[in-house]
């Protein structure tokens, strides 16, 4: 651009209405300067986080998930009891260690540590009925809580974003066909289907040969395929009509114009373009997935015994709920807590990454 | 019009059809008949048994004997008590029904009001703290709450009674089902009432001297509420299913604690026709609210 060359007059004819170059002056540097862009380019991403990290209420949520997080992950490295493991001194059971206070010591704990003068790891929460530490169960609760959580809301958003692309996409007959099916789910009652399921599957299934799934027990495998059969409907109506919009554009026309196949201008075009959309409804869907989680787990659907859920931990804790209500209160908490992170971050995200969305 | 009230109603029959499907070949597919109980019978009577409940006869045409049943309202018979289902549903769903509207009128009107206030003081005080309530109560399964609930109120301070037949005290069980509705409703009828405000005809009601009551109640209230019809299918569905467990926590004897004994009893036939029951009240309801929306704001185009 800066070139420096002489532009040759051209003959001016009469009438013409061509400009004559000499009329004209040369820019200086300072004037050049201003048409520079002053910012930093930024990414869309980049835009999204400095927005994010500027509303409180998200830096809040996001804070009180890493404690919890960096909670889960070390709190079973530290305290040296199992979620099943029954508390006994020097390799004998003691039958008085349950339901301890937080920081109480049983009787022989006591006697144990003024003999060798050593100091036992104190039951932070306390311990159960029969004698675990309350700590490690409520951790381990939450594991369970948040994983399956996380894991229902990333497979929702995958069997949602695939099926209301194509569905978008495809259009015409595909789409009016694909969107019926998408309206009768919508409308089924999921949490009957779910607990309808879970009681078929609990008798017709066995998984605890396998790994992980056995030790959290059919009914969670159950509430995934339910997750994976009823809850993608709410993305895949979002994707498709996000496609729907984006479809309308030049950039995809040209792509196609080109001989772009439409699995890669689906890929490359347009699925890009509602990422955004996507991991904005992926992190409302996870406290969802954590309230029926927990919601089965209370009615003895969830996770299968000795594992802990939060759910199953306030069922467990209700029968003894006059003497020790703090059993209650600790799961009740955890929940709220991580359920409520949840809610502020995806509000916060939608308002950081996607204005448009608000209503 | 008519061609959408056909067109949902066709949807409603369709997705009634495909719950009942799902539910009678859900229940067939676990293995063991309802006879083999806990006290074994003799190969003739099994067969006995079998062929006076027409379980000898292949699946679909038990299904079809089923679904004709189903239409003349009968459910069949409970395998632990020996009654007819359709009776305990409508003796236990008058208890349920009773609780169920006196939430889904509380959490209306609440919802309503608060929401409505929150709009009218826009970031001031109320309207932050009928935010920041809104936020926890939508954080707060129902069954966390009606557990705070009766931990606090019956037990800590005593000042509400235990349930019991004789003497019910609907208070805590209303509330616990009604606070994370009533949180969704606020929501909704905030961002509703204030977009109403924004809207041109309002500034003219106000700019030509109405009575700012009038301009609320007559001019915006009308208008905002009726995103919130749309939300009374979904709302009686999470009260229904949300009182399957506050029923059990407050020891209530309605249909949502019949519900969840009869899953840890394995009652297979009760437990279909409670899904079928509540599954066919909550479409219903949705139906109703979708067209009761349409029919009420002129402007929505049908399509």
């Amino acid at each position: 651009m800066a070139q420096n060359y002489e532009i040759p007059t051209p003959k001016k004819r009469l009438l013409s209405l061509q400009m004559d170059p000499a009329k004209f002056e040369k820019a200086t540097d300072e004037e050049k300067k201003q048409q520079d862009v002053m910012a930093e380019s930024t990414t869309f991403f980049k835009d999204g986080m400095r927005r994010l990290r500027k509303n409180p209420l998200a830096v809040f949520s996001i804070i009180v998930l890493l404690l919890i997080i960096l909670t889960m992950i070390f709190a079973p490295v530290i305290v040296p009891y199992g979620y099943d493991e029954i508390i006994s001194v020097e390799g004998v059971r003691d039958k008085q260690a349950a339901n301890l206070k937080p920081f109480e010591y049983s009787a022989k704990e006591q006697a144990y540590m003024e003999k060798y003068n050593v100091k036992v790891f104190p039951h932070i929460l306390g311990t159960d009925e029969l004698c675990r530490d309350y700590f490690i169960r409520v951790v381990y609760g939450t594991r369970v809580s948040f994983m399956v959580g996380i894991f229902a809301a990333v497979m929702v958003a995958v069997i949602g974003t695939v099926y209301g692309a194509i569905s978008g996409y495809a259009g015409g007959r595909v789409d009016l066909i694909m969107m019926r099916i998408v309206d009768i789910i919508y409308s089924l009652p999921d949490l009957l289907i779910i607990i309808l399921l879970s009681v078929v599957f609990k008798e017709t299934m066995d998984f605890s040969k396998i790994p992980v799934l056995g030790k959290l027990g059919t009914n969670m495998v159950s509430m995934f395929i339910v997750f994976g059969l009823l809850y993608w409907v709410g993305m895949a109506r979002l994707v498709r009509g996000q496609i729907l919009t984006i479809k309308q554009n030049e950039y995809v026309l040209a792509a196609k114009s080109m001989g772009a196949s439409s699995g890669r201008i689906i890929r490359r075009h347009i699925l890009p373009n509602c990422l955004s959309v996507i991991i904005i409804m992926t992190a409302q869907e996870i406290p969802t997935a954590i309230f029926t989680e927990s919601y089965l787990s209370f009615l003895g659907l969830g996770v299968s015994l000795p594992m802990p859920s939060l759910g199953s931990l306030a069922n467990a804790a209700r029968s003894g709920m006059q003497s020790y209500p703090l059993k209650l209160v600790f799961p009740a908490v955890a929940i709220i807590l991580i359920v409520l992170s949840f809610n502020l971050l995806g509000d916060a995200m939608r308002d950081a990454f996607d204005p448009k969305l608000k209503n | 019009m008519a061609k959408y009230v056909v067109k949902r109603v066709l949807l409603a029959v369709v997705t009634m059809f495909l719950i009942c499907f799902i539910t009678f070949f859900a229940m067939n597919a676990i293995p063991g008949g309802p006879f083999n109980g806990e006290k074994a019978k003799s190969e003739a009577v099994m067969q006995a048994l079998n062929a006076r409940y027409g379980l000898d006869k292949p699946v679909g045409e038990q299904f079809i004997n089923y679904m004709k049943n189903l239409l003349h309202g009968d459910f069949g018979v409970s395998l632990k008590t020996g009654r007819s289902i359709s009776q305990t549903i409508s003796e236990s769903f008058r208890i349920s029904a009773k609780l169920g509207l006196m939430a889904v009128l509380v959490a209306l009107i609440c919802g309503i009001v608060l929401g409505c206030v929150a709009a009218l003081n826009r970031n001031k005080w109320p309207d932050h703290i009928i935010i920041f309530f809104v936020t926890l109560f939508t954080a707060m399964p129902s069954f966390v709450a009606a557990s705070f609930l009766l931990l606090v109120f019956c037990i800590q301070l005593g000042w509400i009674p235990v349930w019991s037949t004789s003497n019910p005290n609907y208070v805590l069980p209303v509330i616990a089902l009604s606070l994370s509705p009533m949180a969704y409703i606020t929501r909704l009828t905030k961002t509703s009432m204030l977009d109403v405000l924004g809207q041109d005809y309002v500034r003219t009601a106000k700019a030509k001297g109405v009575h700012p009551w009038k301009v609320i109640f007559v001019h915006s209230l009308r208008n905002a509420l009726i995103p919130v019809i749309t939300y009374v299918g979904p709302l009686i569905a999470s009260i229904l299913t949300g009182s399957l467990v506050v029923e059990k926590i407050f020891t209530i004897g309605g249909l949502g604690s019949k519900f969840v004994d009869s899953i840890t009893n394995r009652d297979y036939p009760m437990i279909m026709g409670t899904t079928i029951f509540l599954a066919f009240i909550m479409i219903v309801m949705n139906l109703v609210s979708d067209l009761v929306y349409k029919l009420v704001d002129p402007r929505i185009t049908l399509d």
